[in-house]
């Protein structure tokens, strides 16, 4: 490191190497995914699809049903029906977690009540208990209520509280002014009124935030879905990709059927990146400080 | 009969702002507190009563006292997802953090702009299922873009996840793709914490960039360093997406990590009372890894002071 300027363009050369190598799959990805079912094995070191083709993403959604798939033993997994599902599934829970979380933190935050501050504690130590503990026992119950293959059970465990977003919210309650509260208080408005109408609509930026960390989240759930969710009718984009994978066994599978399948599900994502970047850094930047 | 014979809304009023606003707080927590105690709290005793039973789910559990935690300590498949898991921890931990840590340092020092990060964070957003899929195709040994890239620099073609000798590396390769890019950007976070002056003034004493690393920002990145290490260590033991979509785990059980064989013996072979019994003996190791750390962590700052 004698060199200063020699250090400079060696760390600018790191950086743009680590960049590719972080978005080279993804493009490897979307190559496959434009690329013709019959031209795939041929082109399969190229870094350009030979022929651009929209095909597989035609065939994926189901509009069309005469190209016969390359691997045999999968059977053809409706994606369409998946997309749906993983818009129901996520928009349910965000909007329970958003509403849930919010009154949660707004009590926590201006609220005056016995035993308030232990019980703060004890919602972020549930962060504590590893999924690993709990997922036997939700399960049994889930089952117990007969909520298994139906969007209730999927949703149930997490829409009611997430510790990360009651503790997220609570910052920005107690440090906004009081005074309107107050005010509107002694106009005779009710709590909830005054949480709804008032201080909420104050936080509209921390709760669009917190809802774009969310969707993304909720998009991408697997594990609990996976045990819960895997009818048909119910199963998100996140369960359907991977049992499409399992079920192509030691075969090739249908790769740009399968990339074509990846790419609608993360699109969602990139256009949330693209258009709120600076938000969903900033927010993910602060989450490892107390 | 006093009580009764008031009309409600008398009673209502009597009842102090106080109160009402203590009733009101107990209300509005009331949805997230049912949250808290039927998915998180119950589920934690149950998951240990569930452990001393024998149930397939069909017929009524059986007690069987410690008669499932014996048969573990007997289960030679059970010590091997141990050492696997641990396996795994030792690969993907050091990595991430090392590799984390120097992607923090060149944003923070060459390139503070915000797309900069939202690149590196990218990866990060798409599910584990998503980048498995992915990194499937990117390590396919026969048609696989790794490969292609390996043997145009000259080096052997791989097996990768096929391989039993490979598969684990691969799989934290692909987790360490996935998740570096947030642990750098929580390390980034706490650079900018860090004063400016204070390197300013090492800089004036002749202090080179390594010197500066280790005796300011490495200390003063405390704080941070134990929130990523505990966190990603408790993910890193439980370890499931990427395995159930990439090898399931094979190929010969080279990838039967801990948590995998959990769902299995639970969903695979209807045993919910030993899946369970293997859940609490990992709860205990991730419980005594987590104050571990936070011992090792807790002297070293004081030896710094």
């Amino acid at each position: 490191m004698t060199n200063p300027a020699l250090a400079r363009v060696a760390g600018y050369a790191a950086l743009i190497v680590l960049a590719i190598i972080s978005l080279l799959p993804v493009w490897v990805a979307l190559k496959t995914a434009l690329t013709l079912p019959n031209d795939f094995f041929s082109s399969a070191s190229s870094l350009v699809p030979p022929t651009f083709t929209l095909q597989n993403f035609a065939r994926v959604l189901g509009f069309e049903t005469d190209i016969v798939l390359t691997s045999a033993q999968a059977a053809p997994i409706n994606f369409g029906l998946a997309l749906r599902n993983s818009v129901i599934y996520a928009g349910l829970l965000v909007t329970g977690q958003l509403f849930f979380s919010a009154l949660a933190a707004y009590a926590f935050a201006r609220l005056r009540f016995p035993g308030r501050d232990v019980l703060f504690v004890a919602f972020l130590s549930a962060t504590m208990i590893p999924s690993i503990v709990l997922f036997i026992p939700n399960f049994v119950l889930i089952r117990e209520l007969g909520l298994i293959n139906t969007f209730a059970g999927m949703v149930a465990p997490n829409i009611l509280m997430v510790p990360f977003a009651v503790f997220f919210l609570r910052q920005f309650f107690i440090s906004s002014p009081k005074e309107l509260e107050e005010a509107a208080r002694l106009e005779g408005l009710s709590h909830f009124q005054i949480f709804w109408h008032i201080a909420l609509p104050l936080q509209r930026g921390p709760m669009a935030t917190l809802a774009i960390l969310l969707s993304i989240n909720a998009w991408n759930d697997f594990f609990w879905p996976f045990l819960v969710g895997r009818e048909d009718s119910v199963r998100p984009l996140a369960v359907a990709l991977a049992e499409f994978q399992s079920q192509t066994g030691q075969g090739q599978p249908d790769w740009t059927g399968l990339m074509a399948a990846v790419m609608l599900s993360i699109i969602p994502i990139l256009f949330l990146l693209a258009f709120f970047g600076r938000r969903i850094v900033e927010s993910l930047q602060t989450s490892g400080m107390k | 009969m006093l009580k009764s014979a008031k009309p409600p809304s008398a009673g209502h009023k009597r009842m102090s702002m106080r109160q009402r606003e203590a009733m009101m707080g107990f209300l509005f927590i009331a949805p997230a507190m049912v949250g808290l105690l039927v998915f998180y709290a119950l589920p934690t005793l149950r998951a240990a009563q569930i452990s001393l039973t024998d149930w397939n789910l069909l017929r009524a559990p059986r007690f069987v006292a410690l008669s499932n935690y014996e048969k573990l300590w007997a289960d030679e498949t059970f010590w091997e997802s141990l050492r696997l898991t641990l396996l795994y921890v030792v690969y993907n931990i050091p990595v991430q953090t090392v590799l984390a840590l120097f992607i923090a340092v060149l944003a923070d020092r060459l390139a503070r702009q915000v797309w900069v990060r939202a690149v590196i964070i990218a990866p990060y957003l798409i599910s584990n299922v998503v980048a498995a899929l992915i990194w499937l195709l990117m390590l396919d040994p026969l048609i696989g873009m790794t490969n292609v890239f390996l043997d145009a620099i000259g080096v052997a073609k791989q097996s990768f996840l096929s391989s039993p000798d490979q598969a684990m590396i691969s799989v934290a390769g692909i987790n360490i793709w996935r998740h570096v890019g947030f642990t750098a950007l929580l390390f980034y976070a706490g650079l900018q914490a860090i004063p400016r002056d204070l390197y300013e003034a090492a800089r004036l004493d002749g202090a080179r960039e390594l010197q500066m690393f280790r005796t300011i920002t490495l200390p003063l990145l405390r704080p941070v360093m134990v929130f990523v290490l505990v966190t990603s260590v408790i993910g890193s033991f439980q370890i499931f997406d990427t395995i159930a979509v990439t090898t399931a785990g094979g190929p010969a059980g080279s990838t039967k990590v801990v948590m995998f064989y959990i769902y299995e013996t639970a969903f695979k072979f209807s045993k919910m009372g030993l899946a369970s019994s293997m859940s609490m003996v990992l709860f205990f190791i991730l419980i005594a890894v987590t104050m571990v750390q936070m011992r090792l962590m807790r002297s070293d700052q004081s030896d710094l002071g």
